[in-house]
């Protein structure tokens, strides 16, 4: 029987035969795309190593979670919900496509081995496809175009506005919808014409809306329509196909393999080089990432990959307080500058340093490593180990800030980053009244513990944090815990000292560490201190078990070692800051909450960004001393957020955390509505001895 | 250009609490750390950028026991090319004059257009460049805070003046000029820099290869002689605060209002 229109394979366009351009444009389209992947793939090749092949299960999980599943996309929802509606629709049109491009030269094709039954579920699946894309296409058109959120905009130094290339590409695959949908309901109009078996259209679907506006129209005309939009379709097609590798559509082919390759393990840093032993590390010619092939090809994937949604610098507490740093544009310059040295035609360039080129020292120097990019990012892309390689470049040549050179210079010296001598370590615990209420024991040749109390720098020296050393000491004793300190063999854990990209010195510091550490024979390692918790555990290796003091309390409550009496003043609204160590990168979120519950009759608020978004202090171990560009500090906008929660005290885990809090209710003229206390501290006080 | 530039070895006082000893002699050594002297990297910061502009080499010298290689090693890992160590049993408790004389010694056996040192030392009285310069009979430029070269023959030197005014001066060389911090940021050098220059050669020059009489040097050839260290009685007008940080701010904070310093 005679088709009720004549597909585009039999069809004549002036005197050529259709299939002619059906043929050349699926052909010179994929010759073309597969060059320029061709070519985006050059970069990778030349590299530095990084092994992310094992794990395979894991890998092929987060593919499928954050891949597939656009797991993270709903944390902003309007823009995540349009975007699982595109990509859900991309991905059922997905076969629609390919099914139409070879319908293009093998009329009637359908695919086949998929069953009668799925095909006529997929026939209606598609129009709705379609039409949801299509809608969302509207939605995220005129958000982008005319309510244009915040967080898309281009701040002058880092280049024009992307509206037109977001706008552009929606366009694109609006054109894309209503070609298919034209295609397919301009058939069946003819055939409901010819009164022949019409061509099912979904009620209210695109197609068949596209159906009752053609209904009356004369066949040479839906002929004319029927050839136009399929022509339509092959031609955006491959046009959208060869666009996707020039701009942040990239990610709509790199992310999937992305979530396949992101980091599996949290709160750890990438080895200088994979490859090459700690003992080697001596003798390679350069650190970290100085030109832009220094970087991993995962690192270049990650830059490809970048959707350019904003999400990562909307979290970053360095680019809320107006420092020199935006996560996206760590991204999308470096993207750029491998376009720009890696074209698709002509010569490759090699690029010189990145610092002073496309990144400024002080953008680089502005991270305080708290992860909350990371976190975000719905495709998986990294940071931190991208700014760490570029800092130990800057370190490697000599280039550190005046304000970090003196603090590394005497953790170099005396392990602690003021220079005081070691004796004066554990000083705290010789405070008389204390020392007689609560001896602690330095460990040692002569003194043994079955648990190492491990201080850390801050918690050691510095005189208000001493107090929170005080605290966790009762509250091990009173817990009946055997323990002890090192004194003045303990030295900087070094968190901070990696992140800065000292790796040396804390190779240094982390032996030092390790062999005092396994010298004295303990159980188990309790930390108060989340920097040094994070190091000891992700960063070091072969030592007994660390834990977080608020898992010990934790645990010695509900096993009724340590029991707490009602809450001293009950007007107090407390409200919980999660600190980046102890939560975004080591997954401890409930622990402390719980154990402020404990305390009979606590009311406890939660501010607006909590656990994993929660709001960088200002940055722990060497971020105290560096002295930031900036317009306001990252601990009055955390003292703000409390405020607006309600709560009137801050209860917090981390030394670091309670300087820069205690200095910003100060600066923020809060004192008399706002304090800040330790975790311990405050569990201590309510202790029933 | 080839620079000279004299380093010495101090205890830090960022890194250390420093106190006379009993007796009064010396301070307190035993749990001292040691460094570079602060003055000393930026003139080292400042021979590096000049060779690294207009070539040449950087040369740091230091006169001290064997552990003030460290602070060579240290230099010559921030881009110094080449240490000298000037040691001898002679040369121990030198006063100023003294170190003037063993390296006024070294710097004959070469040739060297720039000699820098320090402004002064943490340690030291700021008269080693000055004595330095008389004794070679060149000139000299204190307190320096810019250098700019203008041919092989001369140079301009900016220099801090009171009140915050700067001068420039042209001075030939060869020339010695003491340095203030300040002029450059000096860089950095990690472990791992330090590592690099560590099998490098550092030679060691004693009394008779520098031909120095050992009377002229040392105890013996001092003029000046330490005879006390002690930590100052408070005068009159000066008061000590104690207490903790908190305790202390709070009351200097009262003391500055109740004499009007602020409101």
């Amino acid at each position: 029987m005679e088709p009720a229109l004549i597909p585009p394979a039999k069809a004549l366009i002036a005197t050529i035969p259709f299939i002619f351009f059906s043929i050349l444009i699926p052909v010179a389209g994929s010759i073309c795309f597969i060059y320029i992947i061709y070519r985006r793939f050059i970069p990778l090749l030349k590299a530095a190593p990084d092994p992310r092949f094992d794990h395979i299960p894991l890998r092929l999980f987060h593919v499928i979670k954050i891949g597939l599943g656009q797991y993270r996309q709903p944390r902003y929802r309007l823009a995540g919900i349009l975007h699982i509606m595109i990509f859900a629709g991309f991905v059922i049109l997905s076969l629609r496509s390919i099914s139409l491009v070879i319908i293009g030269f093998s009329p009637g094709f359908v695919f086949q081995g998929l069953g009668e039954g799925f095909n006529h579920i997929y026939h209606i699946l598609k129009d709705y496809a379609a039409t949801m894309v299509l809608i969302a296409c509207i939605i995220a058109g005129v958000r982008r175009g005319i309510f244009r959120p915040k967080r898309y905009a281009v701040p002058e130094k880092y280049g024009h506005d992307h509206t037109t290339e977001a706008l552009f590409v929606l366009a694109l695959i609006a054109i894309l919808m209503i070609a298919e949908s034209l295609f397919g309901a301009s058939l069946a109009a003819a055939q409901a014409q010819k009164e022949m078996y019409v061509e099912f259209t979904a009620p209210l679907s695109l197609a068949w809306f596209f159906k009752l506006m053609l209904i009356n129209v004369r066949i040479p005309t839906l002929q004319g329509i029927h050839t136009a939009s399929y022509l339509v379709h092959d031609l955006t097609f491959f046009f959208f196909l060869c666009f996707l590798p020039m701009g942040k559509h990239f990610h709509v082919i790199t992310s999937l393999p992305n979530t396949f390759f992101m980091r599996l393990k949290k709160g750890n840093i990438k080895p200088v080089r994979y490859g090459v032993e700690e003992e080697d590390l001596d003798n390679l010619e350069s650190f970290g990432v100085t030109r832009f092939e220094d970087f991993t090809w995962k690192n270049m994937l990650d830059f490809y990959t970048c959707a350019d949604c904003g999400r990562c610098s909307d979290q970053c507490p360095a680019n809320a307080v107006s420092r020199p740093l935006s996560p996206r544009f760590i991204s999308i310059k470096a993207r750029d500058y491998a376009f720009r040295h890696y074209p698709l035609f002509g010569s490759i360039t090699n690029g010189e340093s990145l610092i002073g080129d496309i990144y400024t020292e002080d953008e680089i120097w502005s991270c305080t490593t708290c992860g909350a990019c990371e976190e975000e990012c719905p495709l998986g892309i990294e940071y931190i180990d991208k700014i760490v390689d570029l800092r130990r470049s800057m370190v490697d040549s000599g280039n550190v800030p005046q304000s970090l050179q003196k603090p590394l210079r005497a953790l170099e010296k005396r392990g602690n980053p003021w220079g005081k001598t070691e004796n004066k370590r554990a000083a705290w615990i010789k405070d008389k009244e204390f020392a007689r209420s609560c001896p602690v024991k330095v460990l040692g040749k002569k003194e043994t513990a079955e648990v190492l109390y491990f201080v850390d720098s801050m918690t050691s020296f510095d005189e208000r944090m001493q107090s929170i050393g005080r605290a966790v000491s009762k509250i091990l004793t009173v817990a009946g815990i055997d323990f002890g300190i090192l004194g003045k063999a303990e030295k900087d854990s070094g968190n901070e000292i990696r992140r800065f990209g000292e790796e040396m010195l804390f190779q240094e510091l982390k032996q030092q560490n390790t062999d005092a550490i396994i010298g004295l024979d303990v159980k188990n390692i309790i930390t108060s201190d989340p920097h040094a918790f994070n190091a000891l555990k992700n960063d070091y290796n072969n030592l007994p078990p660390i834990e977080h003091i608020s898992r010990t309390i934790i645990k010695n409550i509900r096993q009724g070692r340590l029991k707490l009496k009602n809450i001293e003043d009950n007007t107090r609204i407390y409200t919980y800051h999660d600190p980046c160590y102890l939560g975004r990168h080591n997954g401890i979120y409930d622990a402390p909450r719980d154990a402020l519950d404990a305390i009979p009759g606590i009311k406890r608020v939660e501010m607006s960004k909590c656990r994993d978004r929660s709001f960088c202090c200002g940055g722990g171990g060497l971020m105290l001393f560096y002295e930031a560009e900036e317009e306001q500090r990252m601990g009055v906008l955390r003292v703000e957020m409390a405020k607006e929660a309600g709560a009137n005290v801050i209860v917090t885990a981390c030394p670091f955390c309670m300087a820069h809090i205690e200095d910003a209710i100060k600066v923020a003229g809060l004192e008399n509505e706002m304090e800040v206390i330790d975790l311990s501290e405050l569990i201590e006080r309510h202790l029933i001895i | 250009m080839e620079i000279l530039v004299c380093i010495k070895m101090v205890p830090d006082t960022a890194e250390n609490e420093i106190e006379p000893n009993s007796d009064g002699t010396d301070i307190e050594r035993d749990d001292l750390v040691y460094s570079v002297n602060e003055w000393d990297n930026y003139a080292v910061e400042e021979a590096i950028q000049i060779r690294d502009n207009i070539g040449g080499s950087v040369t740091v010298v230091t006169a001290g026991d064997e552990n003030s290689e460290e602070i060579l090693r240290r230099e010559m890992a921030m881009g110094a090319d080449k240490g000298i160590l000037l040691s001898d049993e002679a040369f121990l408790n030198s006063d100023g004059k003294g170190i003037a004389t063993i390296l006024r010694a070294e710097i004959e056996k070469g040739k060297y257009d720039l000699i820098l040192t320090g402004a002064q030392a943490d340690d030291g009285a700021a008269q080693v460049g000055g004595m330095l310069a008389a004794m070679l009979d060149i000139p000299y430029a204190s307190l320096v805070s810019s250098i700019e070269i203008i041919d092989d023959t001369r140079i301009k030197v900016g220099r801090e003046i009171e009140g915050g005014n700067r001068e420039m001066n042209e001075i030939d060389l060869p020339c010695v000029l003491s340095i203030q911090t300040g002029i450059n940021e000096p860089r950095y050098v990690g472990i791992r820099g330090i590592r690099k220059v560590a099998s490098l050669d550092i030679p060691v020059h004693n009394a008779s290869e520098l031909n120095i009489s050992p009377d002229t040097v040392g105890e013996a050839g001092s003029m000046v002689k330490k005879i006390d260290y002690f930590v100052p009685e408070p005068g009159e007008g000066a008061e000590i605060l104690e207490g903790s940080n908190e305790e202390i701010i709070e009351k200097l904070v009262d003391l500055l209002k109740s004499n009007g310093g602020i409101k």
